[in-house]
């Protein structure tokens, strides 16, 4: 990996804060000059909308590394098309507004061949119109529903992680066979919260189950004990999403108001990403059910490619970083960042990519993709890929924790969360 | 639940939500009340005071409590150094001139804000209560840590009010308050008297932080909610009133707890919020301000 | 030359400098300015109750906010066209600084403070609220076949980056010479005066809350099309443009650039962009650089860049 950072025309850049007329002089100054794409063997260069402040920061770290370290495999290996895959990085403060501004800044000044790498759904919704406007693709690894909508455009993209309407239709028949039929959601009052509610109560419907309360909870909450007498006496299952930092306090006051009696529990890991499962105040979640995108913990059945994933991004069997046995890692989502750049890989060699003219090709090739075999490209499964709606489809897991630690007792199947496609990005123009 | 006991757990949240937003707040009433400087970095005073609390707690192996009563002494400690730094440094350099002073605390905010970041990292992290109790009520369970916070907050309330009303210093302070520049003629070193305001009132942001932070958790963003809801709780309690602090505490407390029963959690804030904000429209001088001159 | 036209003659300058720049900056820095020009048409409406009529508000994220959903959403949901969407938006704006204002008005100094932004939090709860229409804080693209604009009978897209800067620099030039006049009339000279002793006002006759609530509708106004103009721009809306976050980012950027100066609140729009862009080339601890950068600026500049000038060498700037 390169870092932009070494690449020039700092000084003349900081002129050009001073007044305005000096930005004339910054056009023809070397930091400036375009980027002549002519040799057949000039890097790769992906802008990495990275989350390395604000609050995605947890992720934006292991979305880093996880970059990282498939880049270093991909360029060890030759890298696409016998190019060098280079990576420049920016920060987006886990906000809409700078992250569209980081989009132009990849598009104009690194001009970067593609954007990838985005998770909150706020900062990939913002920075859509930008990335349509200026005809650039847009790999995210975000897990929401936002692109499957078909609401976004042609140049938005998500094939290395399935999104939030999957993940809860599959794990539905799942949760009324074993946990119980009756469900009270517990979600966040905003978009990520309101699709969880929205996709699930028709699928447990579909199992005979039914919702019996929907709790949502304002993000500015500290404190949860007073909503929890809204869970009627007659529910058989929590499910809950619960993002952000509070999620420990949540877990806590549901211990201290249920003690040993209560209702089953089922949630996304999603809140407890990058949290240990054996923080003090979790012991509540002992014999309770998560999602996972992908195993946190080494299972013992894990096939070789897995292994190898885990090694090459540094994950000890606690899934932790191997330097740091308490940085634990966003095990869940981040694998989507590896399949996500090899996604990228396929779609290069098949469409013969060569510089920013191909971009219409590449976005093509990448449509006509569809089965993604399991294996070190995919270590987290195989993968069905659709088209017209860009998004791919996959298995999700569930697994229970043990001894603090979590362990798979199911995996769901690909066919468990397709659904009928409510777009079609194919029909649009580019 | 029957609506007797959802009452009183709806009380019982209320009170522990009114004790944490007093402790917030004590800090925050002494800086703004007595300097009359808004200080927009003091929300990340408190966020320190939970960080170096994780930190001094996971120095000590054994029982929660001694990694607990050592952050208890350090944590404040350190954050008042810093504050007292800052404040040679950078505030009284500016004349604690209102408008100035807010830009340079946005600007320690952000410095702050990063360094917790670089340095503690973008996790959020539990810190241990001193004593882990439930109390088993006959309808539902309760923290009983949660109840010594609201004892905790009592006493240290009782404590600041006898230092401002029955020490030296605290005359000093209250004279400060009321007039800087007679003050100052009688021989009281005004500027000596706000820089230790400022680190004594970063201090208790850092100590109510660390009586805090075992029921939420020590995270490098924490500060910006406490900020504005101590502001808010020392200007509806009228500015350089404790009383006034305490009973605005209580109020905003019991009514965003019990509003709650009756409403979907988000519109219960938003009634919360603007029955807050209409107490002071109709009441512009605060609960127990004096009119505004 | 008197002081008046020769600060007319700076603002005509500065514009049609900001015109010259669309053809001389490369592609980033010009598409970047267009996002300034909106933000320092947001600035410029906050100064107006702030830096002249002393209104220290924590609440103008709620009009900003306004006038992007009203903008944002009418385009969305009823697929109104570019011009009834940015009316949409900017009354939404207004009618809101009207209620707002009698009600906050009634208090000053702190209190003004707390209520203000206690109505702002109240709306951006209410965004969140209607998660249904607003999709909350991860919001909604405003398809690019709504940003469609026609005038004189020609359609421009607003997805053009020539097109879009030229409105943004439309809108900022309007509302700059709007507020430069305003500034310097009999009303503008009211403001400051109650800035400086609203008693004294009170009792020389004037009618002090009718002046501050006129200064907050204005604000408000102009707020209100800087965010309806960027939901129509950059076609998107979110919650986070309603949280308190951007309630004080405009009174940065105004301390910054010079409270109460016509030119201050865009030098301290752009210096601010500048200062993340730049230093997070070269540091992934930015923050703390630019933490340092204002705290800097401040102690040496207390008046900010455009009252410093003033101050030092240019008495007659506005």
């Amino acid at each position: 990996m390169v870092d932009h950072r070494k690449a020039g025309g700092g000084i003349t850049r900081r002129i050009a804060l001073k007044t305005f007329g000096a930005a004339a002089g910054v056009a023809a100054a070397p930091g400036f000059v375009r980027y002549a794409q002519t040799q057949s063997s000039a890097p790769i260069k992906i802008g990495f909308q990275c989350h390395r402040t604000g609050i995605g920061a947890a992720y934006g770290r292991w979305y880093e590394r996880v970059t990282n370290a498939t880049v270093k495999l991909i360029n060890d290996a030759g890298g696409i098309n016998g190019r060098p895959i280079e990576i420049v990085t920016e920060d987006d403060g886990t906000d809409p507004k700078r992250g569209s501004e980081v989009i132009e800044k990849f598009a104009n000044q690194h001009k970067v061949d593609l954007i990838y790498g985005t998770l909150f759904s706020h900062v990939v919704v913002g920075s859509a119109p930008i990335v349509g406007e200026l005809k650039i693709p847009y790999y995210v690894v975000s897990e929401g529903y936002h692109v499957a909508s078909g609401k976004l455009n042609r140049y938005c993209i998500q094939p290395g992680i399935t999104d939030v309407k999957a993940q809860v239709r599959s794990v539905a028949p799942w949760i009324a066979q074993n946990l119980g039929k009756k469900v009270t959601l517990i979600f966040p009052d905003y978009a990520f919260g309101h699709d969880h509610r929205d996709f699930f109560e028709p699928a447990i419907r579909s199992q005979g189950g039914e919702v019996v309360a929907k709790i949502a909870i304002p993000p500015t909450e500290t404190s949860f004990t007073r909503y929890i007498p809204q869970i009627p006496r007659e529910t058989d299952v929590i499910y809950h999403v619960m993002v952000g930092p509070s999620v420990l306090t949540f877990v806590k006051e549901l211990g201290e108001f249920f003690g040993s009696s209560g209702p089953q529990l089922f949630g996304f890991i999603d809140s407890l990403e990058s949290v240990a499962l054996d923080s003090p105040g979790l012991e509540f979640l002992e014999g309770s059910h998560f999602w996972e995108g992908m195993p946190r913990y080494a299972q013992p059945d894990q096939p070789d490619y897995v292994t190898f994933y885990r090694e090459a991004v540094g994950l000890d069997e606690n899934g932790a970083s191997t330097d740091d046995s308490r940085d634990v890692s966003a095990a869940a989502h981040m694998f989507g960042c590896w399949e996500t750049l090899y996604v990228i890989k396929a779609a290069m060699e098949a469409s013969g990519y060569r510089g920013p003219e191909d971009r219409a090709k590449l976005i093509e090739a990448t449509e006509a993709m569809t089965d993604m075999e399991a294996g070190r490209e995919h270590p987290q499964g195989r993968k069905l890929f659709n088209g017209k709606i860009h998004q791919v489809f996959g298995e999700q897991y569930i697994s229970q924790v043990k001894s603090g630690k979590l362990e798979v007792v199911h995996r769901t199947s690909i066919e468990d969360g397709l659904y009928e496609p409510e777009g079609d990005y194919t029909a649009m123009p580019f | 639940m029957a609506f007797g006991p959802y009452l009183l757990l709806a009380s019982l949240e209320g009170l522990v939500t009114a004790a944490v937003l007093a402790l917030m707040a004590l800090g925050l009433s002494l800086v703004f009340g007595v300097m009359r400087v808004v200080n927009v970095a003091h929300g990340e005073f408190y966020m320190l005071g939970a960080v170096i609390a994780w930190w001094s707690a996971s120095l000590i192996s054994g029982h929660p409590a001694l990694g607990f009563l050592l952050a208890l002494v350090v944590s404040p400690l350190i954050v008042a150094a810093i504050a007292l730094l800052s404040d040679r440094l950078v505030l009284r350099r500016l004349n604690y001139e209102p408008q100035a002073t807010i830009v340079a605390t946005i600007g320690l905010l952000y410095i702050i804000q990063q360094l917790a970041l670089t340095f503690y990292g973008p996790d959020a992290r539990p810190v241990q209560a001193p004593f882990d109790m439930r109390l088993a009520l006959p309808w539902f369970g309760y923290s009983a840590y949660k109840l010594a916070i609201i004892a905790a907050s009592i006493f240290l309330i009782i404590a600041t009010w006898i230092g401002l009303t029955r020490t030296k210093a605290g005359l000093v302070m209250r004279a400060t308050q009321s007039d800087p520049d007679t003050a100052q003629a009688f021989g009281i070193p005004v500027d000596r008297v706000y820089a230790v305001v400022f680190a004594l009132g970063a201090g208790m942001a850092a100590l109510a932080a660390v009586l805090i932070v075992p029921i939420q958790q020590a995270h490098y963003l924490m500060g910006q909610d406490p900020l504005l809801l101590s502001f808010v709780v020392v200007i509806i309690g009228g500015l350089g009133s404790l009383r006034g602090t305490v009973v605005a505490a209580l109020f905003i407390g019991l009514s965003d707890g019990i509003i709650s029963m009756f409403f979907s959690p988000t519109l219960a804030k938003m009634l919360a919020t603007l029955l807050v904000a209409l107490v002071l429209v109709f009441r512009p001088q605060g609960l127990f301000g004096t009119a505004a001159r | 030359m008197t002081p008046g036209t020769k600060a007319l003659w700076v603002h005509l300058c500065l514009v049609v400098l900001l015109f010259a720049l669309n053809f001389l900056l490369p592609e980033y820095h010009r598409g970047i300015l267009s996002r300034v020009m909106v933000l320092s048409v947001f600035a410029m409406g906050y100064n107006l109750a702030f830096g002249y009529a002393g209104m220290l508000s924590l609440g103008h994220a709620m009009f900003f906010a306004a006038g992007l959903y009203g903008a944002g959403l009418t385009a969305y949901h009823l697929g109104w066209s570019v011009w009834p969407a940015f009316g949409a938006g900017f009354a939404a704006g207004t009618i809101l600084a009207v209620i707002a204002g009698i009600l906050a008005l009634r208090t000053k100094g702190v209190a003004f403070m707390i209520v203000t932004l206690m109505f702002a939090q109240t709306f951006y709860l209410a965004t969140l609220y209607f998660t249904t229409y607003t999709r909350g804080e991860e919001g909604l693209v405003l398809p690019q076949s709504a940003r469609a604009l026609s005038l004189f009978g020609i359609s421009f897209s607003l997805t053009d980056p020539t097109v879009r800067y030229m409105l943004a620099l439309v809108l900022l030039a309007l509302v700059l010479f709007a507020l430069l006049l305003l500034v310097r009339s009999s009303f503008g000279r009211a403001l400051v005066a109650i800035r400086e002793n609203e008693e004294r006002m009170r009792m020389l006759g004037y009618d002090v809350f009718a002046n501050k609530l006129s200064a907050l509708i204005v604000s408000a106004a102009v707020c209100a099309s800087a965010g309806a103009a960027y939901a129509l721009l950059f076609g998107y809306a979110g919650s986070g443009f309603a949280s308190i976050q951007y309630s004080i980012l405009p009174l940065l950027w105004v301390l910054l650039g010079g409270a109460a100066t016509t030119l201050g609140p865009i030098f301290g729009t752009l210096f601010m962009f500048y200062a993340v862009d730049i230093t997070s080339s070269y540091t992934d601890a930015y923050m703390v650089v630019v933490g340092l950068a204002l705290i800097l600026l401040i102690l040496y500049f207390p008046k900010g860049i455009a009252g410093a000038i003033r101050e030092r060498w240019l008495p007659w700037l506005p």
